[in-house]
């Protein structure tokens, strides 16, 4: 497996990348961590939809999106990597209003590579492998990266998506986020195999174990799959081994099912804290530079959570137009009759 | 009796069944342990063990494929899909296979299957979480379609969705789940597949409806008594098979029929029942049959969602319309 921090924050190796890089990595995986918390806590009041959230998985996220490069990479999104989607350059204003339910939260922008939120787990796989299929034959230096969780290895989605990455050496990473459940449902009921990382040799390219919770080693090994493909070697399979720290949703209760010493054992491996320990130690930032960048990322939340606020309610018709390119006679009249008497 | 809400109703239905006969089988995702995700097995993997009450890995071809050969192997699954939008991962299986056990082998093996799922919406529920899918499975020969709306028949019509030699999807009303609260018999209380319920008698219009739609439909009947119009709401608790006889005895009798359904308006169920109704009670007829349904676009994230789904001022306005017809 690879790692270069170890748990208490000791670096085992060169570190992969500069330490200024290393510091914003760590911004971001805050940003998101801090979002999340929230996130979390709007919902309990009631200002905010179902939520998923990825606290405990930031160094997975941010290290894999750290390893593309935004002018030319796809990232493909589940809907529990969004600290790395923000590395990647999502807006944490429609970040927000995702979990307010707004539609416009499913429009990324136009100068984003990158495709909506998917509910429908390891739907986004086979569509990730057309895309770095159809990249590579206009020989576009793009790669993909796409993003699931341990349960995604289950669903035949995910299998005839390797396949064909594998036969049509797609440039594309998968990146399976395995962070011990699929809600209630362990990774030993999930799969017989010793490792999800496995499941690639059968579909002929490599896959690769390494620390989830280390931002470096998941840089690095995203970072040497991104080679690979750019390169023309095909896919890899990434198995980041990580814990979903919070819930799966705000509609969970983990204490049904997840035993207390378990999670308190992932609580001591949070990658946020093993970044701190390493980053002061090596004198990047000392104490009060941290709490400095806690300040500036609570600050930077308020204000995408302000603006968020200030966005329009989406227009009640706003579905009416976007099934279709152009709206049919018979879908026009249900708009008209609809704009005429307001209800659905 | 006791006072249930329709996922309570569910569990006891589930338990006695799994009392009663030691075939009977529960599995899909996040059903054992945790009782899942809406607590609707709760109780059951304590009870039964994990060799009765199964937590499958993630994939719905696989849960509703494997019953089949459960079923073959002599056991009576009973497979939780957690969202009827997720069925679909595995429609192969259910409206390829599952459906046409029975025929396929020209009668040698059955499917006796159960596929419980919840579907609808009004939850403020992600994307796929919410469509009103049912269509997708009434389609399908071979196969029973079941939407109970009512915690009494929530319970009687699973204990014979269970019963029944042929493959079941039974369709649960989300938005119901815990909101709609009613008197259930206790103990062994099987309500008959493909029959119909009058869930309120009146002389000037039917309403039919099924599933989370009935409540919406008996709201719109109120108002609409108010305004001095009777009228009778049918639930039809089964669309396949249909309780043809029920639907055009009413319609005989009023003359006059609004349908709702909560899924878009084209393709949907409510087309067969109008041309159901078209077929049996034409010359009843006084004015022509009305469809309540969404728009035909799919169903829309959480902010938008109360302008979409069906509500009782719209089927009002729909019995109002066919009244001066
Ligand atoms: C195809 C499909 N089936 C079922 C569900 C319901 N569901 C939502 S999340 C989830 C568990 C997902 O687990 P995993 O893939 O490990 O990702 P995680 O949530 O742990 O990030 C399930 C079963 C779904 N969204 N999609």
């Amino acid at each position: 497996m690879v790692r270069y921090l170890d748990q208490d924050g000791e670096l085992l190796d060169d570190q992969p990348m500069s330490d200024e890089l290393a510091l914003e990595g760590y911004r971001v995986m805050l940003r998101g961590r801090r979002f999340d918390e929230r996130c979390v806590s709007l919902q309990r009041q009631g200002r905010m939809v179902t939520l998923a959230p990825g606290i405990g998985q930031e160094a997975a996220t941010v290290g894999a999106a750290m390893a593309l490069d935004p002018k030319t990479d796809w990232f493909v999104p589940q809907y529990r990597e969004l600290a790395g989607q923000l590395w990647h350059g999502y807006p944490l204003r429609l970040a927000f209003l995702w979990h307010v339910g707004h539609p416009i939260a499913f429009q990324v922008p136009d100068d984003l590579k990158m495709l909506p939120f998917q509910a429908a787990i390891a739907g986004q796989l086979p569509q990730a492998v057309g895309l770095a299929w159809g990249l590579r034959l206009k020989h576009d230096p793009g790669v993909v990266l796409a993003v699931f969780g341990d349960g995604g290895t289950s669903q035949g989605d995910f299998h005839e998506a390797l396949n064909l990455a594998g036969v049509m050496k797609a440039p594309v990473m998968f990146l399976c986020q395995n962070n011990g459940w699929a809600i209630s449902t362990t990774v030993e009921h999930q799969t017989a195999s010793a490792s999800l990382a496995q499941k690639a040799l059968a579909y002929g390219f490599p896959g690769v174990q390494c620390d989830g919770n280390d931002l470096f080693a998941v840089y690095a090994t995203v970072r040497d799959a991104v080679a690979r493909a750019r390169a023309g070697e095909g896919p890899t399979l990434i198995e980041a081994m990580t814990y979903r720290l919070g819930l799966h949703t705000t509609a969970d209760d983990p204490t049904r099912y997840e035993p207390r010493e378990m999670h308190e054992m992932w609580v001591d491996r949070d990658p946020l804290r093993r970044m701190q320990i390493h980053l002061v130690s090596r004198g990047v930032v000392d104490r009060s530079g941290l709490e400095r960048i806690e300040d500036e990322v609570k600050e930077e939340l308020r204000v995408a959570w302000d603006e968020a606020q200030k966005e329009p309610a989406p227009d009640p018709a706003y579905y009416f137009g976007r099934a279709y390119a152009s709206t049919s006679q018979r879908l026009g009249s249900q708009l008209s009759r609809f704009e005429r008497k307001g209800l659905g | 009796m006791a006072e249930l809400t329709i996922v309570e109703a569910i569990n006891t239905a589930l338990a006695i069944e799994m009392e009663r006969d030691e075939r009977v089988l529960v599995f899909g995702e996040d059903v054992g342990v945790t009782g899942g995700v809406f607590r609707a097995t709760d109780g059951l993997f304590q009870r039964y063990g994990d060799a009765r009450v199964i937590d499958t890995p993630l994939a719905e071809g696989v849960i509703a494929g494997a019953a089949i050969g459960l079923a073959i192997a002599g056991w009576v699954p009973v497979a939780e899909i957690q969202f009827l939008g997720f069925a679909h991962n595995g429609f192969n299986q259910v409206v390829d296979q599952l459906a046409r056990a029975r025929y396929r082998s020209a009668g040698r093996f059955s499917a006796q299957v159960t596929i419980r799922a919840p579907y609808g919406g009004g939850v403020r529920a992600p994307e796929l979480h919410s469509d009103a899918f049912e269509a997708h499975f009434t389609h399908a020969p071979g196969l029973k379609v079941v939407a109970p709306a009512t915690p009494a028949d929530a319970k009687g019509l699973l204990l014979s969705s269970i019963r029944d030699p042929d493959p079941v999807m039974f369709l649960e009303p989300l938005r119901g789940y815990r909101q709609v609260k009613g008197e259930v018999p206790d103990g062994d209380y099987p309500v008959e597949l493909g029959s119909a319920r009058v869930a309120r008698e009146g002389t000037d219009v039917t309403v039919i409806a099924w599933s989370a739609a009935v409540q919406v439909a008996q709201q719109a009947a109120e108002d609409a008594q108010a305004q001095g119009i009777s009228v009778e709401v049918i639930d039809l608790r089964t669309l396949v098979p249909l309780d043809v006889a029920a639907i055009a005895a009413s319609v005989t009798k009023t003359g006059r029929a609004v349908v709702v359904q909560e899924a878009p308006l084209t393709s949907g169920f409510a087309g067969e029942v109008v041309a159901t109704i078209q077929e049996e009670a034409f010359f009843s007829l006084q004015a022509p049959i009305r469809r309540v349904a969404a728009p035909d676009v799919p169903y829309p994230v959480q902010m938008l969602e109360e302008h979409y789904v069906p509500n009782a001022e719209r089927v009002l306005e729909a019995i109002i319309a066919t009244t001066r017809d």
